[in-house]
Formats: structure tokens, sequence, C-alpha cells
């Protein structure tokens, strides 16, 4: 039995394994849909998400398996004050497995030490969400047919946007991978995600300006930039449109570039972009469900 | 007890100057009831002073998790009068309970009774990491 509470927790040749499994579904979903029957999966939000809820009781009840759990922290017994030890003992004995999303940073890690069922990290406050970075991995490699030699342009919020970060450390471990890292100078990547670039060699440049770096780019990635993060509105004001896609600035970009998006945006991707046959974001959300079916056939060792 | 000789027990020596009351509390020596001395700003050739710690009693204690403190530290055991050993601590793979993590986004923030546990994430560079949300511990 395993659980996954960060990406690191998953080899290269893992990785991949899930994405030629996830492909496979894609293709054969008629081979799968008895997979995990008598299954169940319990999804426990202790912090609603419902997007990154329904992609993982979408992808089981696509397995022909059972969901059971609770999407905020007042519907369960936390609101009682049990801690996650005891939630975790209990859930174990009506659970297969377990999909679990809280506030607060290593709750997965609890869980997954009193669990007897495996754990997936479903986002443990800004510290990790292994499953989005498993999207993030599978849709490069279904838009772009390969998941290195290229260019990754990552926009917006780089200091606080934990997808971005755990996307820096997968990507770093495919050949041929270029990062172009574009924010505002108050936002720009930590020095701590940068180790990996350094160990593994890894080509990088830091920007604060999207539309010069715009045509070199194969994949777009945007974040939002929050108004909180800025110390002043004046800055926030001054620098949001600088990280706003627009169809102008998508004019300079290859024709086959990929924007992607973690969702939900705000404003980030002006509208006018999701006619763009480049626009990416929403395909990704279906990549989501796709890579979770997969990870639900990994750790419970189903052979389909 | 005669400072200079003990007959079994533990001499920690080397410890930087000013620090042995740390170790002391550290080790719950408070709680001992055998002899135990402190010696502060001791002359050393090697340190110019430093504090020694003498304890007339076998502990029943990891005295490795004083690696964390400071791994230059040197631990003698004595037994019957003699140097029985004489070693560095090394740096503990995990500490168990002796720093808090002082992550307020923490899951230990919330959950009191969980332990707080850090592992060694670098033995170059002394780093310890919060086991659950990978903060780096602050000495
Ligand atoms: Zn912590």
């Amino acid at each position: 039995m395993r659980h996954i509470t960060a990406i690191s927790d998953l080899s290269v040749q893992e990785i991949d394994a899930l994405i030629m499994k996830a492909r496979d579904i894609m293709a054969n979903p008629g081979r799968y849909q008895e997979a995990c029957r008598h299954k169940k999966l319990a999804t426990l939000f202790y912090e609603p998400s419902t997007r990154t809820r329904l992609s993982f009781e979408a992808a089981m009840y696509e397995l022909g398996g059972q969901v059971l759990g609770f999407s905020q922290a007042e519907a369960s017994s936390a609101a009682k004050g049990e801690s996650v030890a005891d939630t975790i003992r209990t859930i174990s004995c009506y659970a297969d497995l377990i999909a679990m999303r809280h506030h607060k940073e290593g709750a997965p890690t609890v869980a997954a030490h009193y669990a007897t069922v495996p754990v997936i990290n479903a986002g443990d406050g800004g510290h990790n969400h292994p499953t989005q970075t498993l999207t993030d991995l599978l849709t490069i490699q279904m838009e772009k047919g390969r998941l290195g030699n290229m260019t990754v342009g990552l926009c917006g919020d780089l200091k606080f946007g934990r997808t971005v970060h755990s996307l820096i450390e997968a990507m770093c471990r495919y050949p041929g991978v270029r990062f172009v890292l574009i924010s505002p100078e108050e936002l720009k990547v930590p020095s701590y995600v940068k180790i990996p670039l350094k160990q593994g060699q890894v080509p990088y440049e830091q920007t604060t300006d999207l539309q010069s770096v715009m045509p070199r780019l194969d994949i777009l990635y945007m974040t939002r930039v929050q108004r909180e993060r800025f110390f002043n509105e004046d800055d926030y004001i001054r620098l949001k449109d600088s990280y706003i896609l627009t169809p102008a600035k998508l004019e300079l970009a290859k024709p086959d570039l990929s924007v992607m998006h973690p969702l939900p945006r705000v404003n980030e991707i002006a509208l006018a972009i999701d006619q763009d046959p480049r626009a990416t974001y929403f395909k990704q959300t279906l990549y989501g469900k796709y890579i979770r079916m997969a990870l639900i056939l990994m750790l419970l060792e189903v052979q389909a | 007890m005669n400072i200079d000789s003990i007959n079994n027990g533990i001499v920690i020596d080397h410890i930087k100057a000013g620090q042995a009351m740390q170790i002391y509390d550290f080790l719950n020596l408070g709680a001992l009831d055998c002899p135990v001395a402190i010696i502060k700003n001791a002359v050393s050739n090697k340190m110019g002073r430093k504090d020694i710690i003498k304890i007339d009693s076998v502990l029943d204690v990891d005295l490795n998790a004083l690696g964390y403190i400071d791994p230059a530290i040197t631990i003698n055991l004595i037994k019957d009068g003699e140097r029985v050993r004489k070693y560095h601590p090394e740096l503990p793979a995990t500490i168990t309970n002796i720093i808090r993590c002082r992550n307020p986004r923490c899951i230990t923030s919330i959950e009191q009774e969980l332990p707080h546990v850090f592992k060694l994430t670098d033995r170059e560079k002394d780093e310890y990491r919060c086991l659950y949300c990978e903060s780096k511990a602050g000495k």
C-alpha cells in the first residue's frame, strides 16, 4: 500500500505509466467502466474545493466505483474537534481509498500515517497538490506529444503559486526543458524552488515582460495575480495588466502554443481567447479526470 | 563529588562557552538526583573558552540528539574511572518533540497532540525540515 502526498512520491517511470494508463482509458473507456466495482473512494474535503472534489468523484464513478465523504469541515466530525488521526482511522474502515483536502499543510501526511488504506493529497493549503501536477503533465503530453524539449513559460504569481512550484519540480526531470519565469519583481519564484533548476542545470530566465518572450514559448502556464499579494494598491494597478493574456499578446505567439491555467481564472486570460485553438485550460479539466482515474487504479492495484 | 574525576558516567566536553545550560535543559538534567557538575568558561587550547558538563551516572538518553545542538561537542563515556569511549554526536536523522514547528499554516498548529517531528534533509547544511509542512527548522 502506498500514499501520494507530493509529486516527488512518484518516479518519472511511474508518472509515464500513469500517463500511458490515462491515454488508454481515454481510448477505451468501456474497458474500465467496471474496474473499481464494489470499491469506495472517500473524499474528505476539510476545505471546500468543488472543482477538485468533483474531478475525483467523477473519476471514481467512471471506474464503476462509489464515493462517500464530506465537502467541508463543518459537515464532518472535525467540527466537533476530532483529530485527523481519529477521522482517518474511522474512514479507513469504510473506504478503500482516501482523497483528502485540508487547509493546513501536512495534514495528508498525518492521514497517511494512520490510514490503513491509500491516501491521496488533494491539496494541503499552499503546500502540495500532486494531482494538479499530474493533470498538467498529462495535458502537456497530450497537447505537445512529448514532455521534454520545449520552452515552458510560467506567468503571474510565481511566489505563492504552488502549482507552478510543483510543475517546475516535475518538468525539471525531463530532458531539454527550458523555463521562462514571467512575474512582477514582488512575485518572483522563491530561491528554494530554483534548487532543482540549478542542480539539474536546467536553463531558465526571469523576466517581468510577457510580451517580449511570447514568440519563444511552447507552453504558457498562466496563474492569477491576486490583489492581496501586494503591499499597496498602486503597485497592483500598475502591474496587473502586464500579466493579463490578451488577443494582442497572443498574436505574437507560436501557432502551436498551449495556454494552460489551473483554474479558476478571474481576469488573467481575456474571454476572447477561449475561442482560440491554443486555449488548453478547459481541456485540462477533462485530462484531470483521466489522470485521477489512472492514479486510483494504481493505488487500488486494479489490473484492467 | 570530585569535579575532576567521576567513576561511571558521562563527560560532555567542548561545549561552546555559554551553551551548557541549554544542554542541561535539553537533556533534562534538572530531573536527575545524581551529582551533575557544570563547568563554565573553562580554558581550552582549541576553543579559548568552553563549557563542560559532568554527570556521575549512566544515563539512558540518546546523546546523539545533542548533535542537533552542536555536532562539535565531545562525549566521553567513563566506566570505573576510565574513559572507555570518546566520540562526537552524529546529526540525528529525525528529532522528535525537541523543537516545535513555527509555521502557522502547519497541521501541528491546530492538532496539539501531534508529535513535532523534524527530518534531516541536508547533512552538509545541518538542515532539518518539519515532517508535515517541510518548513525549515529555525535554531
Ligand atoms: Zn510544520
